[in-house]
């Protein structure tokens, strides 16, 4: 069993499988916890496709299964895992976060008060927004 | 800090939410129930608004309009670091440094007053060209050690906190600018603050580099 942490959240995998930097999961996993998807041209993320590296094919998907360590790396973005393999952090990467941040549209986040309800920053369209963090320390 | 302002402008548009960085949620729980905020409070146990706003200490602010959009990228929210200048044996500031640090302070709340009233029109609120100008990107080391941040805590939390503290020291070593991420897993003294013997010689390290760094505005020290 494996937990992976992403953009979308954390979601424990039963059929996964990791192997010191490798990580097997079915396509079906991998499109639910990050939003790629198996295509016959590579991987895509809506509109976007990735193509599968010139002969490396073989080493990234094999019987319905994706090896999502080494397409996380060939995407450029962040991966890490603990030492037993049975949990991962797929980041989002430099690249993307500046792109989101040059467009000026204020990246929209989801976070509990302190009684556990969640809100968005989405939620308060219409109003200006001072966004301010603190911390205790 | 941000209460008066709230209440002073809520009528008129503007709303404040302030997000706890803090890997314990427990932590910031006393504070919050001190200041009884009217405005929005969250808590933010992976620093996740550090990560999509690249942002690098507390207290920063971003300021964002009715659509949705920035016009102030983030920035020291009106601080500035008269706190270098105190005698550490007294705790006492140079009259100098309090003035400079409530100086920074009023200016930026005047801003945020201009802002609320003239919309665009405040020379505060900055148009596309100059937001985006301003905007810091993070580069590739910060945005790794954002994920071996959340793999500490989350390893933290799961009871494995020796090789959850070797991913917090990770994600320091390679992100060394974030003050967030050093004092998350620095040690803390018995106020609850990351201000020990380590904190001051990691501060004075800075040399002539500033702790807040300088914010665009006129009018600031």
């Amino acid at each position: 069993m494996v937990t992976l942490l992403t953009e979308r959240g954390e979601r424990t995998v039963a059929e996964a499988q990791g192997e010191g930097d490798r990580l097997w999961l079915a396509a079906s996993e991998m499109e639910a916890a990050t939003g790629w998807e198996v295509q016959p041209e590579g991987l895509c993320h809506g509109a976007a496709c990735v193509p599968w590296p010139a002969g490396r094919e073989a080493e990234l998907v094999r019987d319905g299964r994706v090896e999502v360590g080494a397409f996380w790396r060939h995407l450029g973005k962040p991966v890490a895992h603990s030492a037993a393999g049975d949990v991962w952090v797929l980041g989002e990467g430099a690249a993307e976060r500046a792109e989101a941040l040059r467009s000026l549209q204020a990246p929209d986040f989801n976070l509990p008060d302190p009684s556990g309800t969640m809100h968005s920053l989405s939620e308060l369209r219409g109003k200006k927004v001072l966004l301010v963090s603190w911390a205790s320390w | 800090m941000w209460q008066a302002l709230y209440e002073e402008l809520r009528d008129q548009n503007f709303t404040v939410v302030a997000v706890a960085m803090d890997s314990r949620p427990a932590d910031p729980l006393p504070w919050i129930e001190a200041a009884r905020p009217t405005y929005l409070t969250l808590i933010d146990r992976d620093h996740r608004l550090a990560d999509l706003y690249n942002m690098v200490n507390v207290p920063e602010a971003v300021w964002i309009d009715e659509d949705g959009r920035i016009v102030r990228p983030p920035e020291p929210a009106g601080s500035y670091e008269g706190f270098r200048r105190m005698n550490r044996q007294t705790k006492e500031m140079p009259e100098e440094a309090v003035r400079l640090t409530a100086q920074a302070k009023a200016t930026y709340v005047a801003a945020i007053r201009d802002w609320v009233r003239n919309g665009p029109r405040s020379e505060h609120a900055l148009d596309a060209r100059r937001a985006f100008a301003h905007v810091k990107a993070p580069d590739d080391d910060a945005a790794r050690a954002h994920v071996a941040f959340r793999l500490g805590q989350y390893l933290i939390r799961a009871g494995r906190s020796d090789e959850g503290r070797r991913w917090l020291a990770e994600a320091s070593r390679l992100h060394p600018e974030s003050w967030c991420i050093w004092r998350q897993q620095a040690g803390v003294n018995e106020a609850g603050l990351a201000s020990l013997p380590e904190f001051w010689e990691r501060v004075d390290a800075l040399g002539d580099k500033r702790y807040y760094p300088a914010i665009d505005m006129h009018g600031m020290p």
